[in-house]
């Protein structure tokens, strides 16, 4: 073998990524199958392992598409330039609308989904607009408080069903339907960020996370682009609680539990930040691993966390980042100069 | 009439008067320099301009509006334009699309008739305006590897973009080659031949005095002496403070 010390490794762009980077991705079939190949293979994955499993992996597959939204969503927030610790206050606002439309209105479940969705993210903004000044890790402590205290308040005012919360909400007809709706809504959500995000429009919020005093100076009122990003972020989030108590059909307390903050939290560090796509391989890879580690009994925690650990040292990137960067680019030991 | 007036602004941090009590006239289409040793208040004046810092007191007026209260947005939107003097462009982004951001300003999209049009050549265009070499790589890499004087030339394209009315650069030349300069100066004159107006604070004193119509000097919040580059020069006051001479 040559030897390395006068050669360095340099990484560089594989010539199909190149070729199918433009119009004439379309010039062949090879390029195309390039393009298409990442994005429908975990589609139809998903799609054939949902659908195929046992009833109890059902249910497993609804609760993994649920925390992957939420991820995706946290995800869309974070290079907004928000920093959000407080998914539960979405999901749970959302939750809470839903159920109550349902229980108090008899509004009918395919109402009370899409209502819940829009008054939801509308909630949310409104309640966190007067702290959306707030930079880094200090609206993330405003978003970590404002759940504790609205499950506190429904626990002391015994609003809502209080304690106990509302119980025998309208489920869905049947688990498939149940299936493809949060599925569907899983993919709809991703790739609509994905290509929202690199769109002029949402070139200007990625702008804001890098620097706002620059797009202030650019002429940006960078205040109505979060608040417009932070309804987006929480509409999606409210869908995911909407849904899920429809699916379990009960609301309550519990929806403000910090799980659902910090799971989508873990699954996007895993996943690899900034890339959306990333977040929801990490929900796919975080929600079954503790399913399947439940076997193990009380040693279910240390199991989880050490491939949680070994996931960050390994990978700080995150998968998402790995794994795209094997399948776009190339490497090769070029001599120096 | 001018076209930016600074009447008495005067703002403290704790007990340190950062500006004290400045007052200055700025005609159009002519270049003013901001002069004045480290500390003297030099960038806190232009972040009350641009309204990231509001005044103790005073009031800036731009075509005879008042600026003070009014978000860094809105006053860029008027036509005030500033780059920083520590560079910040959008690092995540390619260099040609730090500028879709000031392209989708209110001021731009008004001016130029609409959000249409495509704005990655429109950038291009600029881009190469302020010395990005356009049939290169360059235009197309992160800003994030990017020496620092296209960085620069970045903060100076996204004014330009902005069709700004008045040009502040605050400390453009520090830290860049010769080369880089000389070839940076016939922008900023040419900016000032399409009719606009520019703010510099500098440190690179003789390129300054070669474009400027006036020069103001500050020191410790203080306005001590206003007028045309070579009087200044001259000033015994001056001297005291940039070489520091026992008073």
């Amino acid at each position: 073998m040559k030897n390395r010390e006068n050669y360095r490794k340099e990484r560089i762009d594989r010539c199909i990524k190149a070729r199918s980077d433009d119009i004439y991705a379309l010039s062949s079939y090879k390029e195309m199958w390039y393009l298409i190949f990442p994005r429908v293979v975990p589609i139809i994955g998903i799609a054939i392992l949902a659908y195929f499993l046992p009833l109890y992996w059902k249910k497993v597959v609804i609760t993994t598409c649920i925390v992957a939204m939420l991820a995706v969503s946290w995800d869309f927030l974070s290079s907004c330039g928000l920093l959000s610790l407080g998914q539960a206050l979405f999901f749970g606002i959302g939750s809470y609308t839903a159920g109550c439309l349902n229980h108090y209105f008899h509004v009918p479940i395919y109402l009370t989904i899409p209502i819940a969705t829009i008054c939801g993210g509308f909630i949310s903004t409104i309640l966190l607009l007067p702290v959306i000044r707030l930079r880094g890790i200090y609206f993330a402590m405003v978003t970590l408080i404002l759940p504790l205290m609205l499950a506190r308040g429904i626990e002391a005012t015994h609003i809502f069903g209080g304690n106990e919360g509302i119980t025998g909400l309208s489920p869905f007809p049947n688990v498939w339907v149940e299936l493809t709706f949060i599925i569907a809504g899983m993919w709809a959500a991703l790739f609509a960020l994905r290509r929202f995000i690199s769109s002029d429009y949402g070139l200007i919020f990625v702008s804001i996370r890098d620097n706002d005093r620059a797009t202030m100076a650019s002429g940006i009122n960078i205040y109505s682009f979060k608040a417009q990003a932070l309804f987006i972020g929480s509409s999606i989030c409210a869908f995911c609680g909407a849904f899920m108590t429809h699916s379990y059909m009960f609301t309550g307390i519990p929806v403000f539990t910090m799980e659902f903050s910090i799971l989508p939290i873990a699954a996007s560090a895993i996943g690899g930040i900034g890339t959306l796509a990333g977040p929801l391989l990490g929900a796919f890879i975080l929600v079954p691993l503790s399913e399947i580690l439940r076997e193990f009994g009380t040693l279910r925690v240390v199991f989880y966390g050490l491939v949680l650990v070994v996931c960050v040292v390994a990978l700080p990137e995150g998968i998402f980042h790995y794994l795209s960067r094997k399948y776009n680019e190339m490497e090769r030991w070029v001599r120096l100069e | 009439m001018a076209i930016l007036e600074i009447k008495g602004v005067t703002k403290s941090f704790g007990g340190v008067k950062a500006v004290d009590d400045v007052s200055v006239k700025v005609e159009k289409n002519t270049l003013l320099g901001i002069i004045g040793p480290n500390g003297s208040g030099k960038t806190t004046l232009v972040n009350i301009i641009t309204g990231f810092i509001k005044p103790d007191k005073g009031s800036v007026l731009f075509k005879g509006k008042e600026l003070i209260g009014l978000p860094p947005y809105t006053i860029t939107n008027l036509g005030i334009g500033r780059a920083f003097q520590m560079v910040k462009p959008f690092f995540h982004l390619p260099a040609f699309k730090n500028l879709i951001v000031p392209l989708s300003s209110r001021r731009v999209r008004s001016t130029s008739g609409g959000g249409y049009g495509d704005k990655d050549a429109i950038a291009l265009d600029i881009l190469e305006e302020v010395g990005f070499e356009r049939d290169s790589s360059v235009p197309y890499k992160t800003a994030s590897v990017l020496p620092h004087g296209y960085l620069k030339r970045l903060e100076l394209a996204r004014l330009i973009s902005l069709k700004s009315e008045i040009f502040i650069l605050d400390e453009l030349f520090s830290g860049i080659s010769i080369a880089e300069l000389t070839s940076i100066l016939p922008i900023i004159e040419k900016i000032l031949f399409e009719g606009n107006t520019v703010i510099m604070i500098e440190h690179r004193l003789k390129e300054l005095f070669r474009v400027a119509n006036k020069v103001i000097v500050l020191n410790f919040g203080k306005k001590i002496k206003e007028g045309a580059p070579k009087d200044i020069l001259e000033d015994e006051e001056v001297k005291k403070a940039y070489l520091g001479v026992e008073v």
